[in-house]
């Protein structure tokens, strides 16, 4: 085995399969760590991490800031709303004040796509994208990966459906891309006005048909409907969405095989799935949360490890 | 240059004294397990406890498989990536005495890191070292074995190499040493 083709985790787009598959191999071994009794580890003890969160998170961001914690890292936690970007500092400026109290490795969620990207060529310093806009969101597809391959055993040959606004979700692309490179299939299912056009170029299949779609599928995995990314109106009405796309117990019974659900949260209960299935044995939604701590563990391990100086 | 040290029926009488040496010491392995190192000491681990409960068939004798990968001191200095493998092991150390296993003790440092990293299963009453090859006078940690198969000398250079079927080689340790050119004395690649 070798290491990481790459310094940065910008977008899984970036990465090769042998990438994705080192990252869910070492992930293996960090959620073995996580569940013994005593789940730190020393290994990032002499690394210093700052999380530039300037979007809301809850899930992405205790899991990066547990992730540091198991690994023993010090970190910094950076909020936009309380800092002096409401004062107007660039984001580069911001950066390098920061990496000046001798920080190693700076994990950043921005609303903008493309702002890692641009800060990994501007900062001298290991970056990992926690989110850029509706662009990518590597860790949260190599843990939604990572699952499906616990729970089927590998994800060759296994079909994938991601349900609902793919036009504003960086979870969609980034899955896209990391199932493709892990050799499953993906469909992508949602109203015709939340589906980008000249998706099928990536090699996806497009279906409107919701029932068609999971009748297809091994994995549902559902997105939210992204209220607060739509400038104007993409669908009439959500009871009209919740009729048409919103998964329910009764469309699951009816269907020939018992599917995986995913979602990677927030979930808005009753609109995308019914809280029976968010709760039922079908979903795996609090599993995607436990390995999220693993997989991240694993990213930052590995992109960490180079040698220094 | 490539020096067989231990193969076949030396390999095994070496195994076999020291599972006597270790029911000399811990009896019936009541509050003993055994615990291997990934990953050249699982193999030697798993032969240690199969000859052992072959000698004591009423106890079940306590194995596990412990990677140190996360614990070693050598994690952002080293070109190699640190690659970890599997921790199996399904039980509590705590108050138990602990038998480490490995292939090699060289500079002790692997072993420093098993200590480490053994101590996230519970505090063990006691801990011992039980190593197939010691390579001596090359220590750069006050570590030392309880246990050894074969004392040997070696230069810095110099490599030993152990190899084991269940890995699909054949069983031995051999002693690789680099040629050294008789003009300047330096080791050639």
């Amino acid at each position: 085995m070798g290491k990481l083709s790459v310094k940065h985790l910008i977008g899984i787009k970036d990465l090769k399969p042998e990438d994705i598959n080192l990252i869910l191999d070492t992930a293996q071994t960090f959620k073995e760590v996580i569940n013994r009794p005593i789940k730190k580890v020393p290994s990032m003890r002499d690394v210093t991490v700052v999380n530039l969160f300037f979007e809301n998170s809850t899930r992405t961001r205790l899991s990066f800031e547990l992730a540091e914690k198991r690994l023993s890292a010090d970190i910094l936690n950076f909020t936009a709303s309380s800092s002096s970007v409401s004062k107007g500092e660039t984001l580069i400026d911001t950066v390098n004040n920061i990496l000046a109290m001798k920080v190693d490795l700076v994990v950043m969620r921005h609303p903008k796509p493309g702002a890692a990207l641009f800060l990994s060529q501007k900062v001298n310093s290991v970056i990992v994208n926690a989110g850029d806009g509706t662009h990518e969101h590597p860790t949260q597809a190599l843990l939604d990966a990572f699952s499906i391959r616990e729970k089927l055993g590998t994800l060759k040959g296994k079909k994938v459906v991601i349900v609902g606004d793919i036009l504003h979700s960086r979870v969609a692309l980034s899955n896209i891309y990391c199932l493709q490179k892990s050799g499953a299939e993906v469909m992508v299912c949602g109203p015709a006005t939340l589906i980008p056009k000249y998706i099928e170029q990536l090699g996806v299949k497009v279906e409107t048909n919701l029932i068609n779609a999971l009748n297809w599928c091994d994995v549902a995995n559902v997105l939210r409907i992204q209220l607060e990314r739509q400038d104007i109106k993409y669908f009439p009405s959500l009871r009209e969405y919740i009729m048409q796309y919103g998964i329910t117990l009764d469309i699951l019974k009816k269907l020939q095989k018992k599917i995986v659900i995913m979602h990677p949260g927030p979930i808005n209960r009753g609109v995308e799935i019914t809280t029976e299935v968010a709760d039922s044995d079908q979903s795996i939604i609090l599993d995607q949360v436990e390995n999220g701590v693993a997989v991240r563990m694993a990213v930052l391990y590995l992109l960490a490890g180079q040698p220094v100086g | 240059m490539t020096h067989l040290i231990l193969a076949g029926k030396q390999l095994d009488i070496t195994i076999e004294r020291l599972c006597h040496q270790l029911i000399e010491n811990h009896g019936n392995f009541k509050d003993t397990c055994i615990i291997g190192l990934q990953s050249k000491g699982v193999p030697l681990s798993k032969r240690i406890c199969k000859r052992l409960s072959e000698f004591l068939p009423e106890s079940s004798i306590l194995h596990g498989a412990l990677d140190i990968t996360f614990f070693r001191d050598d994690y952002r200095r080293s070109e190699k990536l640190l690659v970890p493998s599997r921790t199996e092991i399904d039980f509590i150390v705590e108050g138990k005495k602990v038998v480490l296993v490995d292939d090699v003790l060289f500079t002790g440092r692997t072993v420093r890191a098993a200590m480490d990293a053994l101590m996230a299963f519970g505090r063990p009453a006691k801990v011992e070292l039980l190593v197939l090859i010691d390579r001596k006078f090359s220590r750069q940690f006050p570590i030392e074995p309880d246990y050894t198969g074969q004392a040997i000398d070696t230069t810095i250079t110099d490599k030993v190499q152990v190899e084991w079927k269940e890995s699909g080689n054949k069983d031995g340790v051999w002693l690789v040493s680099e040629i050294k050119s008789k003009t300047n004395g330096k080791a050639k690649r």
